[in-house]
């Protein structure tokens, strides 16, 4: 599913990712953590063919970065910091306008806008909306293209614990896709993942299996 | 790498330089109508000729940049485009005064060929700005190589533009290049050629420096460590700023400098 | 799971380019008509324009010339106050990265953000021309009017081009508000002097004159000549 091997990523002169190397197969979860400024962000962008790998060998779904970006595209969902959807229109429109771009019908639309019971607010400009609502329509957004492999850079930021559990099946482990997690939260990234990546000023520091890892290293990689 | 021959065509330029002063001074007759002043198109029309040539070579190299993504075709446009700049801003000065001499004005918008150059001039002189807005260097290079071949191909149209506009207050002298007696048309000619090897000189001396400098920052660097990230925080620059392996040495060839892999031969 | 509808593309699971322009056509005037940032400036700053020019010139009325060349000047600066909000919107909410992992064509932006941009100009022109004959041209635009609107559709071609491209390369720098009209005006003199020169004879003061052929052509080439350059470099400008 995702092949690296020394991939490396430049800003400049610094590398912003360094001799990163690993391997997640279908269906696994891979888990990222580290410092602000480590390179999670970053590692997720390239994945997700929004950033071109500077050297190294990269493959994801079976197609190599960058030459083959293009048939990957519509088979990966990127949840970032940012919703990625314009606050003067409306969830429903913000959704057809994705589901436009990436060939999906409109009822595909509307059963996300219920899955994450924004169907009742469907029509309200997103300014007015609350930060989580407007987190589970990029949710709804990220998934709304039935993509193989998802990429979710701190998903349950602006989440509360209701509306955390209604997108578990959307992100969560029962959606049962490849996904990449970043996080910042030891306790709860453990427990999802398959495989553990620490990432410190760009640099794999830590990349294991999830059983054999300890909280505690974890938390070294923040000191 | 870059180096090499520059003594050679340092000294060639000067000799030729030499030989065209001799040429406009000695050789080549007096103009019946402009007199002496007349003199300044030696310089006026070889430094106006060798700064388009300069633009459109620019946009050749910016395109070659954005088909290989190799910085080093980045530093040869910036080179290029810069120097360019400078010998449009030494085009239109030799053009004022050769107005004011010919025509009373420091300024005429008579002559197309000048006013096209203000606009080509006022065009290039946001280049670095440009470069300077941007923080992210491969983000820089690649916006800058866009810029320098919509640029590029703006210079022809422009010039087509303004020509057709302009009524003329004297016969075209470019355009009666053809019509000059064989003595100023040698002395045209080798002008054009030490103007053209002065551009050539100074492009590959200032090429020269910078990858120099590059190679000192990556001892540095290697010298300082291979420590994870960055130690020194770059400041904002609008000079494209190469970034090469440690290994390479002062004479390696250019096919291991910038985009080799960590590690190569370390 | 549901039923994807993928429409006529060549690639595997690639989306159709004409089907991604219709829907980034659509979100553009959308927000538009909601935000409403780009057309009633650009047209209220035309129209307050030509007060300002009566007062600057001190005059009743203009023809020939002059005419052309404060409609074309007002025309092109209020063109520039579009061309600043264009990408705006798509760079502080995300947008450029919604589309760049969409699997369409990068081209397919470059196309849609024109042709909207090409739309504001033509509105901004519905208000522009009537008040510019209202308050300062002398001669009456009646018999000039559709070989006027010829030579300012084929000139707003050309603005819209370059008002894309130099957009999208300005928004993301940090001195973009004068960084797009810093490099689209240069870029637009050509437009300005065939323009201008095929309007003049238009709006001559006892007759109005067929413009010279030549001018069109220019506008043609130009505007030939930056959309295929145009539609070259753009994607890489919105390439990490």
């Amino acid at each position: 599913m995702i092949e690296l091997d020394g991939l490396v990523r430049r800003y400049g002169e610094r590398e912003a990712l360094s001799d990163v190397s690993l391997s997640l197969a279908a269906g696994q979860t891979l888990v990222v953590f580290g410092p602000n400024g480590a390179g999670k962000t970053t590692l997720l962008r390239v994945l997700s063919t929004l950033l071109r790998p500077h050297s190294g060998e990269v493959t994801v779904l079976d197609r190599r970065l960058p030459q083959d970006a293009w048939a990957v595209r519509g088979r990966v969902g990127l949840l970032g910091h940012e919703p990625l959807l314009y606050r003067e229109l409306s969830a429903r429109e913000n959704l057809r306008f994705h589901a436009r771009l990436h060939g999906v019908g409109e009822e595909r639309v509307e059963e996300l806008l219920a899955a994450v019971r924004m169907r009742d607010r469907a029509q309200e400009p997103l300014r007015a909306l609350s930060r989580g609502m407007v987190q589970r329509v990029a949710i709804a957004r990220a998934v709304l293209h039935d993509p193989e492999l998802l990429l979710l850079d701190e998903p349950r930021a602006n989440l509360d614990p209701a509306a955390s559990e209604l997108v578990e099946p959307l992100i969560g482990a029962a959606s049962s896709r490849t996904r990449v997690i970043s996080s910042h939260d030891p306790g709860g990234g453990l427990s999802e993942a398959d495989l553990v990546l620490g990432l410190r000023a760009g640099r794999p520091a830590l990349l294991r299996e999830a059983g054999d890892v300890d909280p505690e290293e974890i938390a070294e990689l923040y000191r | 790498m870059y180096g090499r021959g520059l003594r050679t065509l340092s000294i060639a330029t000067v000799a030729v330089m030499g030989i065209a002063l001799a040429l406009v001074f000695f050789y080549a007759p007096l103009e019946a109508e402009e007199g002496f002043l007349q003199k300044i198109f030696y310089l006026h029309v070889p430094l106006a000729i060798v700064t388009l040539c300069g633009f459109v070579l620019g946009a050749l190299l910016a395109i070659q940049h954005l088909r290989t993504r190799d910085p080093r075709w980045d530093m040869r446009a910036y080179v290029a485009i810069h120097m360019s700049l400078i010998f449009a801003v030494a085009t239109l000065i030799t053009g004022s005064i050769w107005a004011r001499g010919s025509w009373g004005h420091w300024w005429v918008w008579s002559e197309p060929t000048l006013v096209s150059f203000l606009i080509v001039f006022l065009l290039y002189a946001t280049y670095q700005p440009l470069r300077f807005a941007i923080e992210d260097p491969e983000r820089q290079a690649r916006y800058a190589s866009v810029f320098a071949i919509v640029a590029g191909a703006f210079v022809p149209l422009n010039f087509l533009a303004v020509r057709l506009s302009t009524e003329y207050l004297h016969p075209r002298v470019l355009g009666s290049s053809s019509n000059l007696p064989a003595k100023m048309q040698l002395t045209f000619l080798v002008s054009l050629l030490a103007i053209a090897l002065l551009y050539g000189t100074l492009c590959k001396y200032e090429l020269t420096a910078k990858h120099t400098r590059a190679q000192l920052r990556a001892l540095r660097r290697r010298l300082a460590g291979d420590g994870a990230g960055s130690r020194t925080p770059q400041g904002r620059s609008a000079e494209p700023r190469l970034t090469l392996s440690p290994a390479a040495g002062p004479y390696a060839s250019p096919a291991t400098g910038a985009s080799a892999p960590r590690g190569a031969g370390a | 799971m549901s039923a994807k509808t993928k429409t006529i593309s060549g690639k595997e699971g690639q989306v159709g380019t004409t089907q991604a322009i219709r829907a980034l056509l659509r979100k553009e005037l959308l927000v538009e008509l909601r935000t409403l940032e780009s057309v009633p400036g650009m047209s209220l700053f035309a129209v307050t324009t030509f007060v300002v020019f009566h007062f600057a010139l001190n005059q009743n009325s203009v023809s020939g010339d002059e005419a052309a060349g404060i409609l074309w000047v007002t025309l092109l600066f209020a063109a520039m106050l579009g061309v600043n909000r264009l990408f705006v919107a798509d760079e502080d909410q995300g947008g450029f990265d919604a589309f760049l992992l969409a699997p369409v064509d990068r081209s397919a932006m470059l196309l849609a953000k024109a042709l909207a941009l090409l739309a504001y100009l033509l509105v901004l022109e519905l208000v522009a021309v009537p008040a510019f004959g209202l308050l300062l041209l002398g001669p009456s635009l009646g018999q000039a009017l559709p070989e006027l609107l010829v030579v300012l559709v084929l000139a707003d071609l050309g603005v819209a081009v370059i008002g894309t491209l130099v957009a999208a390369l300005a928004v993301r720098t940090r001195a973009r508000d004068l960084l797009g009209p810093l490099l689209a005006l240069p870029l637009l003199v050509p437009v300005v002097i065939a323009g201008a020169r095929a309007t003049s004879p238009l709006l001559g003061l006892t007759h109005a004159e067929h413009p010279p052929a030549r001018w069109l052509l220019t506008l043609g080439l130009y505007d030939l000549v930056f959309g295929l350059i145009a539609y070259a470099v753009f994607d890489f400008l919105l390439e990490d």
